[in-house]
């Protein structure tokens, strides 16, 4: 995966944008937003998170192989996330409990939804619960649609840009009364229990969301 | 003697026909070794294998012997790997047996796998090579997709069975299950509950409705509440049934076909599924429930509180039930109450980390035992337990075979008294004279392991995690348990005092594993150049160190026909994971480097 996490204000001229004024944006309700590239220590890359994530979580097992199947497949980001939760009282401790790793599996909580893309003759799936945060989800929908990146705003705003012609899209998705809003205006739990399908927005055409978003 | 002269004249027709009555392998084996003729009448009479081990006989030796055999058993990986204790390409593969299989035996009908990875050309080839082949069981298999499934599903005419019990399948779209050709009418039993992928709903309608010998069918979580309607409606013998997901949160009309459904199978004794199941379609369930002897609610944590006493109070005459710990003490009691001809009990955590709520404890596993008498077999996990409830429920329940407790967080002790779990574990071998499999955890010293080698004269299976003072308690159990089949050990102080103690032990066993103990590599060494019947077999994570040894060593170890070196001078660095097996078969040819036989 490409995360870009530096960015040159050059590029926001290239999609023609005032972010300032247009900018539909990730993050979670109550932060200020500023100027694109005023300040730009505050950015927090995507290596940044991570390291965060691994320094705070439980100790991690040191016979790497034997940790294949179950957990090989768990991206950084996601193992990252485990700080995020309750901390377990002890050490995690490979294979135990004993509870076999395909009911582990299997037991993970699965809530899917569909993914339009403006313009694209297909959908896809993704599920909800695999993520446990706006940026992972985020990262997931550029993987899956490898065609975009994502663009960083001070603040983890984020969006996602078609390099070959700087088409922003901004996810939005129907909530549990059907209306549309865009991706970030609640805590993200809340948002995957309302979410009930994601679309990709072209940038221009998801404007009359804002005010209610960031409101 | 006397039997065996006056049967020597006897033809071997004659011979043969009294062969067939001995039911049990065991029997056969038996006769299989009283003299030439009957070994030779035996092996070519045989229909049925067992093999515990797929590397304890080569397959090509088997399918010789066996010649006439129709229906296989085999298990591969050792039981530790479905907790990931193994590496993913450690081994096990299905293919020798199945090629050798296909040379050999062209009558096999019926093949049961488990813990073994099968290849989607293993599953072409199996298609093709048996023209009457009837049933594939694959048990925590891996390593296929859904497109060998649509080699069998399109070769194998005479199909009854294909039952695909919680295998990693890559999902290659819905295409397998329209491959089953219009002249396939003989399903008997379908499993697909572990497929993940969507299902092509029409082409399931249209199987089914063919099959009309149809007794068991388990769907997976795409099937939706109308497709199970239809479904239940074109099988009126149903007894066994996995739903799909059972949602529909309203009185709609999926849900009133499925009800209505439903209460015309009148034969159904076992039910599972349940994904995501709303509480409304659980009221559907209720008029099947009296006659249920199965209820499996594993893989459903939305049904918990009110709802499930409510469904439990309806199966009365439950013998197997399987549930999360999120029904709590309280559901375990009315399950108590209710189910009076309780013989199995599965409690699985519905969260499984040590730092989960603590939900089933105890308090429920003594309701159980008070109130369900039958109960013989055991699968318990908790947050904790004392040595007075184990005292209660081995008095309760003297007839367990099965006793599996897993206290979630490793050498937890008594809470009450903050003593070991000794007596209580203890006093479970003391009362439960057929036990044959015991798993044990919680705060335990050797004393546990003297009641388990005293007592557990019956025992087969023992699994020990984060136990014992020493040596000394695991020669309590080599020395004791003399019906001992199956030993796995991890994170316990064993040492090469208690590996070598008694080494021609392991030669009446299937296998031992050992993980995280303190056995070295000098004492591996020594069993193996002890016991030439064992494979000593150590799994090396591939870490630097590993590869250091691997250049540095002078010993000559042989894998594979090839020499490698091990490093002299480090036999005493402790090994990782260790496992040992007797086998007729030498070194396995498939170990991978990280695989090494002594």
């Amino acid at each position: 995966m490409s995360v870009e996490t530096e960015r040159s204000s050059t590029e926001s001229e290239v999609s023609g944008l005032d972010y300032e004024e247009t900018a539909l944006t990730l993050r979670l309700p109550g932060g200020t937003s500023r100027a694109a590239g005023s300040e730009p220590d505050r950015k927090r890359g995507f290596s940044e998170t991570v390291e965060l994530g691994l320094s705070n979580g439980a100790r991690m097992e040191t016979h790497g192989g034997s940790s294949a199947g179950d957990q090989s497949d768990e991206s950084p980001e996601s193992q990252a996330s485990v700080a995020e939760k309750p901390p377990a009282p002890k050490a995690r401790v490979v294979g135990w409990p004993p509870v076999r790793s395909f009911r582990k599996n299997v037991m993970k909580s699965c809530k899917l939804v569909k993914v339009a893309v403006d313009g694209a003759p297909y959908l896809r799936k993704v599920d909800l619960e695999a993520y446990t945060g706006y940026n992972q989800l985020l990262t997931a929908l550029q993987e899956m649609f490898s065609c975009f990146t994502i663009r960083n705003y001070p603040d983890e705003e984020r969006k996602l840009v078609d390099p070959v012609n700087g088409t922003e899209y901004v996810p939005t998705y129907e909530d549990k009364e059907g209306d549309w809003m865009l991706v970030g205006d609640v805590p993200w739990k809340m948002f995957v229990e309302s979410c009930k399908r994601l679309r990709l927005m072209k940038s221009s055409e998801a404007v009359n969301l804002a005010p209610r978003a960031q409101h | 003697m006397k039997v065996q002269s006056a049967m020597f004249y006897f033809p071997e027709e004659v011979i043969e026909h009294i062969f067939s009555f001995l039911t049990s392998h065991h029997d056969r084996n038996t006769v299989s070794t009283v003299c030439k003729a009957w070994y030779k009448i035996e092996r070519l009479s045989r229909r049925e294998v067992f093999v515990g081990n797929c590397y304890a006989v080569r397959p090509d030796r088997a399918a010789a012997r066996f010649p006439g055999l129709q229906a296989l058993s085999l298990k591969g990986k050792p039981h530790f790997a479905d907790f990931d204790l193994v590496p993913p390409d450690w081994g096990g593969l299905a293919g020798p047996w199945i090629e050798a299989m296909a040379r050999s035996c062209p009558n096999l009908e019926e093949l049961r796998m488990k813990r073994m990875v099968v290849s989607d050309e293993s599953l072409e080839l199996l298609a093709h090579a048996f023209p009457n082949f009837k049933a594939l069981v694959l048990v925590s298999c891996d390593g296929f997709s859904t497109d060998g499934l649509v080699a069998v599903a399109r070769n194998c005419k005479s199909l009854r069975e294909l039952d695909l019990q919680e295998n990693e399948i890559e999902d290659r779209g819905p295409r397998w299950l329209n491959s089953f050709l219009d002249s396939c009418t003989s399903l008997v039993s379908l499993n697909f509950a572990c497929l993940k992928g969507e299902i092509n709903v029409k082409s399931l309608e249209r199987l089914v409705c063919r099959c009309p010998n149809l007794k068991s069918i388990r769907l997976n979580r795409a099937i939706p509440v109308e497709t199970l309607a239809k479904i239940i409606n074109q099988c009126p013998n149903l007894e066994d049934l996995g739903t799909g997901s059972l949602i529909a949160d309203h009185f709609s009309e999926a849900y009133i076909s499925l009800a209505g459904a439903l209460q015309k199978c009148k034969k159904l004794k076992s039910l599972s599924g349940f994904w995501d199941v709303s509480p409304l379609c659980l009221l559907a369930v209720y008029p099947v429930c009296a006659n249920l002897t199965g209820l499996n609610l594993s893989y459903a944590p939305t049904v918990q509180g009110q709802d499930f006493v409510n469904l439990i109070q309806h199966c009365m005459k439950l013998q197997r039930l399987w549930v999360l710990d999120s029904i709590g003490d309280k559901g375990l009691a009315v399950v108590a109450s209710a189910c009076k001809e309780l013989q199995e009990l599965r409690v699985f955590p519905s969260e499984p980390f040590v730092g989960g709520p603590a939900t089933v404890t105890e308090e429920g596993l003594v309701a159980i035992s008070s109130g369900c008498p039958k109960l013989n077999s055991l699968l318990y996990f908790c947050h904790s337990m004392t040595n007075s409830a184990l005292i209660t429920v081995s008095k309760n329940c003297p007839n367990f075979t099965r006793f599996r407790l897993c206290i979630l967080e490793p050498r937890k002790p008594d809470p009450v008294t903050n003593e070991p779990l000794d007596e209580g574990f203890g006093a479970v071998v003391k009362t439960c004279k057929n036990l044959r499999r015991f798993s044990i955890s919680g705060l335990l010293t050797d004393q546990v392991f003297y009641y388990i080698g005293k007592y557990a004269k019956a025992l087969e299976m023992l699994s020990i995690a984060f136990a014992g003072d020493g040596d000394q308690g695991m020669m309590y159990i080599l020395n004791g348990c003399k019906n001992l089949r199956k030993l796995e050990i991890r994170d316990c102080p064993f040492g090469d005092a208690a590996l070598l103690a008694d080494v021609t032990k392991y030669e009446t066993m299937r296998s031992l594993w050992m993980s995280s103990c303190d056995v070295s590599l000098r004492g591996c060494k020594a069993l193996a150049a002890k016991m030439p019947r064992l494979n000593v077999e150590l799994i090396n994570e591939r870490d630097a160190e590993m590869e250091e040894n691997l250049n540095n060593g002078v010993v000559d170890v042989i894998t594979n026909g090839n020499n490698k070196n091990l490093n002299n001078g480090n036999d005493e660095r402790k090994v990782e994971k260790l496992y040992v097996y007797r086998t007729v078969g030498g070194p396995r040819s498939d170990a991978p480097d990280f695989v090494w036989t002594l």
